[in-house]
């Protein structure tokens, strides 16, 4: 069959495919920030000498990183309105994704602290820091900038799966997509210049990341 | 409880039914994406630059596209040059294209951890490159690669639940049709969730006595 490519039609709606990568990129931020608090909450609870914390963070962790993110999504936004909870389909989205990037965060950030020397917390336990200063002011600092690696390439998966919100109609750049696919059945340039997108964002953000790394010298 | 029970007993059979097209699925895709992602492997590790840039260009556009975005266009896609694929064969090839991207930058990592004198030494004794890959390399690469294999199989049966938006009726689309009839939505989509956590606890444990046996010494 012949084929002729027309960028056109999708060029005309280009302005909705970029505010729908915004709309991708600004859930990815808010879960991701979230996610980074309840990993590392999680990463501390998984190294604590308390059983049942460690107990906790662990069946987090896998129950979180087995289950398909689409189920957590349909759970928050149809299933919690059932149990009293009605959260907007933005809301629900988010805090799906932030339950399932905590996840991935915790081990990254787990990662992280078993990288930290034990000498190193030895001696700010040996100048007199409480257990808790030497976490927040020696342990944290560290810890994180060997995270940063993982905790990016983490952001990046959080902002492709972002695309997931297109299943409960986030108007983000998946569900633009779709929708400039069915008004002008310009299939194959929608999905490409609908990838190319994702590519770019991905190669720009992977760039940002690697600048930060420079400014912080690993440990 | 005793509604809820009532309600799966009625529900057994489509719900059956999703749960092997969510595991035929996502072994399908592991199979052809294994078989691709092993010829990436190679040609990432060890084909001269310009062999190895449309394999590289493969790569890096299945890993920065989503797997939605990857299911839509395989399922959009083929109708309009002349193809016609079905939602399920789309959804495998989808899948079976990304597996092959991340299986075969692991191939590509496993084989460079390889040290150099191992193949040198192969030639060396007389070995052909088939031989070289076949006797020498691929079998200590395939071993250090299982670990990661098996989450990409994970990843597999969870973005298989993806392929419940083009219409397959894998397990969630089932659980959304048995919902559709009896509205226990949190019941049946937990009912959901549990078993994609059974079935990647048992292929996580299947992994873990497989590496067991054939793990590094």
């Amino acid at each position: 069959m012949e084929y002729s490519l027309h960028f056109g039609a999708v060029w005309a709606s280009f302005d909705k495919l970029l505010s729908g990568l915004a709309i991708g990129l600004g859930l990815a931020v808010v879960a991701v920030a979230i996610g980074t608090v309840l990993g590392l909450l999680a990463a501390f609870a998984s190294v604590a000498p308390y059983r049942a914390l460690r107990g906790l963070a662990a069946t987090y962790v896998a129950l979180i990183r087995n289950l398909p993110l689409l189920v957590l999504v349909l759970l928050a936004y149809f299933a919690l309105p059932q149990a009293g909870i009605t959260l907007d389909k933005y809301q629900s989205f988010a805090g799906a994704l932030a339950l399932y990037s905590g996840a991935y965060l915790t081990e990254v950030f787990r990662a992280g602290l078993t990288s930290v020397p034990k000498g190193v917390i030895e001696a700010a336990r040996a100048i007199g820091l409480t257990r808790l200063q030497t976490n927040v002011s020696v342990v944290a600092p560290i810890m994180l900038r060997n995270a940063l690696p993982s905790l990016g390439n983490t952001f990046i998966g959080m902002f492709k799966d972002s695309s997931i919100a297109a299943a409960i109609a986030v108007p983000e750049l998946t569900f633009e997509a779709r929708k400039i696919n069915v008004d002008t059945f310009r299939v194959i340039e929608t999905w490409t210049v609908a990838s190319g997108l994702y590519i770019a964002a991905c190669m720009v953000i992977a760039a940002l990341l690697r600048g930060l790394e420079r400014r912080f010298p690993k440990f | 409880m005793q509604a809820f029970l009532d309600q799966l007993w009625i529900a057994r059979w489509p719900l059956w039914d999703g749960l092997l097209l969510t595991i035929g699925s996502a072994a399908a895709s592991i199979l052809f994406g294994t078989l691709l992602g092993v010829i990436v492997g190679i040609q990432l590790a060890y084909a001269p630059w310009w062999l190895r840039l449309p394999f590289r260009i493969y790569v890096d556009i299945m890993r920065g596209t989503p797997v939605l975005v990857l299911i839509l266009a395989a399922y959009y896609i083929p109708a309009v040059v002349g193809l016609s694929l079905g939602p399920t064969q789309a959804g495998i090839l989808a899948l079976a294209l990304f597996a092959g991207a991340h299986i075969g930058e692991l191939m590509r990592g496993s084989l460079q951890a390889i040290p150099p004198g191992q193949a040198e030494a192969g030639r060396s004794i007389g070995l052909t490159y088939p031989q070289l890959l076949a006797y020498v390399l691929l079998p200590q690469a395939v071993r250090s690669a299982l670990p990661p294999w098996i989450n990409t199989g994970v990843e597999l049966i969870k973005g298989s639940s993806l392929l419940s938006i083009i219409g397959v009726g894998e397990l969630l689309l089932k659980t959304q049709e048995v919902i559709g009839r009896n509205f226990m939505t949190i019941q049946f989509y937990v009912f959901a969730g549990i078993l994609y956590l059974a079935i990647n606890i048992v292929l996580d444990q299947l992994g873990k006595a497989v590496e067991r046996r054939v793990g590094q010494p």
